[in-house]
Formats: structure tokens, C-alpha cells, sequence
């Protein structure tokens, strides 16, 4: 495994007003290059980790560290040039009039000269397939064409994370594979570190690892196919299983003899018609 | 509807007023609500008609977009050329019929009162069919620019104005969508007595109240997460430029400037 880049030292946070903890001693390691989603049931903690990630909140206990730097009220604006985030609501996170200006957004933000603004404009929109649309206002964009907008601005600032808050739960089958087809690209082409927060555990299979967060805690950590394996346990949690992983179950449970465990419908699809079976 | 009323007033077009730079024309439309009071006879009012038609013309705005700015304010213009008509009584008496009586220097002062209202009406809509409304913003942050020094919040002024352009298809659009679904549930919009359609505007404002509230709150975390900490660092990518034909502008009011202060008696 590569370096960690991200790591959590006993994090705990709570909320204002609440009595219990939306993080309760949480520690982790966040590796470079990798694909991590985080999952678990709403009130599980894992938006909480995503804000703590980037400074929008403080952890009331613990430590946070970001590309070797401490998170602290003074390395934030360091930190948050390093981490791009993508939230939920494609509309609520448009800043900019047109396209173009909603890119240039975070660049006026860090002071980057307006050449320079000009040519990462551009060039982040061609690599999100936005550069059609340079004029274009957000209410004529589909949701998943102003998701793509949204990555867009984020990697003008040239991070080495992206954090996928829930970035595809608002859109239709068609943008959620725009929007992940594209980080899966950029995430090839520039080594990023992807963190997907998600409930989406089709979105989940295709990571490299994932956590299972369950009540501010690290529930369990592991491969695609080693947390699908529990099914039972992740149902108790509220968490659903990916349509192809309940397919074999199955068909195991009826005596076919599946190799293993289908993440995705393709590699399920295949071995069906392929294989011989007995019934 | 409600569309066109903030949109449609943008008429795109090529044309030399199109291209000219915000600035320019907001200095222009400025100088020309100070000096139109220079105006005070014929000659200096034919003066700023002649001027205000020749800008109209180089705008190519078909005439339809121009009456339609001033068709709800022409119902001012007659009312006080008519209050001028009938309050005014000084000079010779041209009219009189029964208790109406017309004096000259009314007839005179109607005239000019309304001239004066329809040129500013004109030359300021010319600025909003011709320039976008976030050209205007950017044009107001940097001739505001100065004031930032005696602690005006030029940057956040202007800032809040855009996002306020950037939501308005937005929250229209949601209002759309909440309005169907209250007509889905039996509410009426359109129709019934003026009280119960005040009403009805509750359960549409409401949702649409909260859904704002909320909006404004993920774009403030959206914004600092970007690396939002207010103007000061900021570049800007939205450039404006001033060109020779912005300069040319200037300089023809000015010289009507100077014509009005040969010319008026």
C-alpha cells in the first residue's frame, strides 16, 4: 500500500446541541492514490468525517492530518487547496453566473493570476467534457452536467484529494455515471486520492476499500467483497446490498456454484452465460 | 412571466452600445440624470432629444423592447403634464373652459416636465437592454472601488448581487414546482376572491422560505470550502475593457454638456 495522506487520531465530534457523538474516537488512515468509500446509515457519522477532513469543522478531540500538514485554524486554507470537495445538492454549490465563472470561483478565491485562471478554466473543463458549455447558465444544465462542473472547479486548484460528499444521490442513473465515470478517469490520469461518501453501495463496489461507519464508529474496514460477505449484518445496519451480490446469494442458496461473490452486474451477467450449470 | 420581467429586459445584439463597457455607461447614464436639469428651452431640449435618439439608434433595440419599458411609466409622464396643465398659472391664458383654464407657461412646463421624464426613462432602460445584468454588477464593484477605503463593503455588495442573479431562474423554477404541487392538493392560484388568493400565496411562500434558508447554508460551505475567505486576495476572472469608442462616448456628452450650458437661457 502507498503512503497515508489522510490519517485520523482518535477524532471525537460532537454536535452543538446534541448529547451523543457524531464521531466517538475515531482513527483511521487514508492511503494515496486510492479509492475509499465510506458508507453507512444517515446519522452514522460520515458526512461529520467528510467536514472535519477539509476544516469546516473542528473535532473537539483528536488529530487530523492532510498531506503531512496538522489541521488547525491556520493550515485550513493550505489544506482546503489540497482537498476539492463535491457535496450533494448539484445547485447549492453553484456559486458562479455561467460555467465558466463557477470554475474560476475557487482560482479568484486563491489569487491565481487571471491568465493563468484562463488557461485551468479551460483546461478542466475539456477534462470534465463541460467545454461546450463555457457560457452556459446552471439552469440549463442537468444535474449531472453541473456535478461535472462542480469536479471541474475543484480540480482547477490542482488538489491531491477529492471528497465525493453524497455527490450522486440527487441524480438520475445517467448523470450518477457521468459523474463517476469521470472521477474514475481523472483519478487514473492525475493519481488522486478519491473519497466517496455514499449510502449507494452500487457506488461503494467500486472502490478500492470501504469503511462501514455505524454511530459515529469505524463498524468495519475491507475490500468490496469482504464487506459484502457480512450481507446480514450490513442489512441490520440499515446499509442495502448491491442487486448483483444479492443475485448470487442466491443463486448459491439454490444450489448453482457461483466462483464468488459479483460486484457488478457485468462480471455477473457474464459467468451466467458462460458457464455451464446442472440444475 | 416573471421571467421576462427580470430577463427580458436584456436585448442581445451587436451593436457599438453592446460592446461598450459597463463603466462607460454607467458614467454616462449618471452624468445624463445631472445634466438633463440644464435643460430649460426649446433649443436645449431638442438638444438631449437629438441625443437620446441618435444612442437609441446606434443600440439596434427594435422600438417594441423600448415601449414596453415605458409603457407602465407613461401613465406618469401624462400625469404630470396634466397636473402641470391645470396647477400652473402664470402667463397668457390660452384655454378656457368652464372651470379649466390652460395658461401658457403651464402648456410650457407640462411639456418640458414630461420631455424630461420620457429622455430618462429612455436612456435608462438603454443601459438595462443593452448590458446584462452581471455586466452591470461588475461595472458598479469596480467604479465602487474607491469607497472600499472608507470601509463600504464594495467586493460583498457585488458578490451578493450575482449570487442573487445565479438563484433567481433557480428559486423560480422551485417556485414553479411547489406551486404544482399545491394545486395538487386543492390549493387555487389563479382564481376565487382577492382575499382567498392571498392566502393561497402562504403555503407557497413557506416552502419556499425554507428551502432558501437552507440553500443559502450549503452554498456558504460550498463557498468556504472552495477557499472562500472574503475579497481580500481575491483576483478576478471577469475582466472589463475599456475601448476607444468608450472614451468617444465621454467625450460627446461632454460636449452636449457644454452645448447645454451655451444654449439655455
Amino acid at each position: 500500500m502507498n503512503e497515508s495522506i489522510v490519517s485520523l487520531k482518535e477524532v471525537s465530534f460532537q454536535y452543538d446541541e446534541q448529547e451523543r457523538y457524531a464521531l466517538n474516537h475515531v482513527s483511521l488512515d487514508i492511503y494515496e492514490g486510492e479509492w475509499l468509500a465510506i458508507v453507512g446509515h444517515n446519522g452514522s457519522g460520515k458526512s461529520t468525517m467528510a467536514k472535519l477532513l477539509n476544516g469546516l469543522q473542528f473535532p473537539q478531540q483528536g488529530e487530523i492530518t492532510v498531506c503531512g500538514m496538522q489541521l488547525n485554524e491556520e493550515s485550513i486554507w493550505d489544506i482546503r487547496k489540497q482537498i476539492g470537495m463535491v457535496f450533494q445538492n448539484p445547485d447549492n454549490q453553484f456559486v458562479g453566473t455561467t460555467v465558466q465563472d463557477d470554475v474560476a470561483f475557487g482560482l479568484e478565491n486563491n489569487g491565481i493570476p487571471r491568465d493563468e485562471m484562463v488557461r485551468r478554466v479551460e483546461d478542466s473543463l475539456r477534462k470534465v467534457k463541460m467545454d461546450q458549455f463555457l457560457y452556459q447558465e446552471p439552469h440549463h444544465l442537468s444535474g449531472g452536467q453541473k456535478q461535472r462542473v462542480a469536479i471541474a472547479g475543484v480540480l482547477a486548484l490542482r488538489p491531491s484529494i477529492i471528497i465525493l460528499d453524497e455527490a450522486t444521490s440527487m441524480l438520475d442513473p445517467r448523470g450518477r455515471g457521468e459523474v463517476l465515470e469521470t472521477v474514475r478517469l481523472l483519478k487514473a490520469e492525475k493519481a488522486l486520492t478519491v473519497i466517496s461518501i455514499t449510502h449507494d453501495l452500487e457506488e461503494a463496489a467500486k472502490a478500492d476499500r470501504i469503511i462501514v461507519m455505524n454511530k459515529g464508529e469505524v463498524f468495519r474496514e475491507g475490500t468490496p467483497e469482504e464487506i459484502f460477505s457480512m450481507d446480514e449484518q450490513l442489512i441490520q445496519l440499515g446499509l442495502d446490498i448491491p442487486f448483483s451480490v444479492k443475485m448470487s446469494k442466491a443463486f448459491r442458496q439454490k444450489g448453482i456454484d457461483l466462483s464468488k461473490h459479483y460486484l457488478s452486474e457485468e462480471e455477473l451477467v457474464t459467468e451466467l452465460w458462460t458457464s455451464r450449470f446442472s440444475i | 412571466m416573471m421571467e421576462k420581467m427580470i430577463f427580458g429586459r436584456y436585448v442581445p445584439a451587436d451593436s457599438v452600445i453592446h460592446k461598450m463597457d459597463s463603466r462607460s455607461k454607467l458614467i454616462i447614464i449618471f452624468l445624463f440624470v445631472c445634466i438633463i436639469f440644464l435643460a430649460n428651452n426649446a433649443v436645449t431640449y431638442a438638444l438631449i432629444g437629438i441625443y437620446t435618439f441618435f444612442m437609441l439608434g446606434m443600440s439596434r433595440i427594435p422600438v417594441r423592447f423600448l415601449y414596453g419599458g415605458l409603457k407602465p411609466v407613461l401613465w406618469l409622464v401624462l400625469f404630470t403634464l396634466v397636473l402641470q396643465l391645470f396647477f400652473t398659472k402664470e402667463g397668457a391664458l390660452l384655454v378656457s373652459w368652464g372651470p379649466i383654464k390652460i395658461y401658457e407657461e403651464g402648456l410650457r412646463m407640462g411639456i418640458f416636465i414630461s420631455l424630461r421624464f420620457f429622455f430618462l426613462i429612455l436612456m435608462t432602460s438603454l443601459l438595462t437592454l443593452t448590458t446584462t445584468p452581471i455586466e452591470i454588477t461588475d461595472g458598479l464593484e469596480t467604479l465602487l472601488n474607491p469607497l472600499k477605503k472608507v470601509k463600504f463593503p464594495v467586493h460583498e455588495m457585488a458578490l451578493m448581487m450575482s449570487i442573487s442573479l445565479r438563484f433567481i431562474p433557480t428559486l423560480m423554477q422551485e417556485t414553479d414546482k411547489i406551486m404544482k404541487a399545491q394545486i395538487a392538493r386543492g390549493v387555487e392560484f389563479a382564481s376565487g376572491p382577492f382575499k382567498e388568493r392571498i392566502k393561497a400565496v402562504i403555503p407557497l411562500l413557506i416552502p419556499l422560505f425554507v428551502s432558501s434558508f437552507k440553500r443559502a447554508e450549503e452554498l456558504a460551505i460550498a463557498m468556504e470550502a472552495r477557499g472562500y475567505r472574503g475579497g481580500e486576495g481575491r483576483t478576478k476572472y471577469r475582466q472589463l475593457s475599456w475601448h476607444l469608442a468608450d472614451s468617444l462616448q465621454l467625450v460627446l456628452l461632454a460636449m452636449l454638456t457644454i452645448l447645454l450650458f451655451l444654449l439655455r437661457s
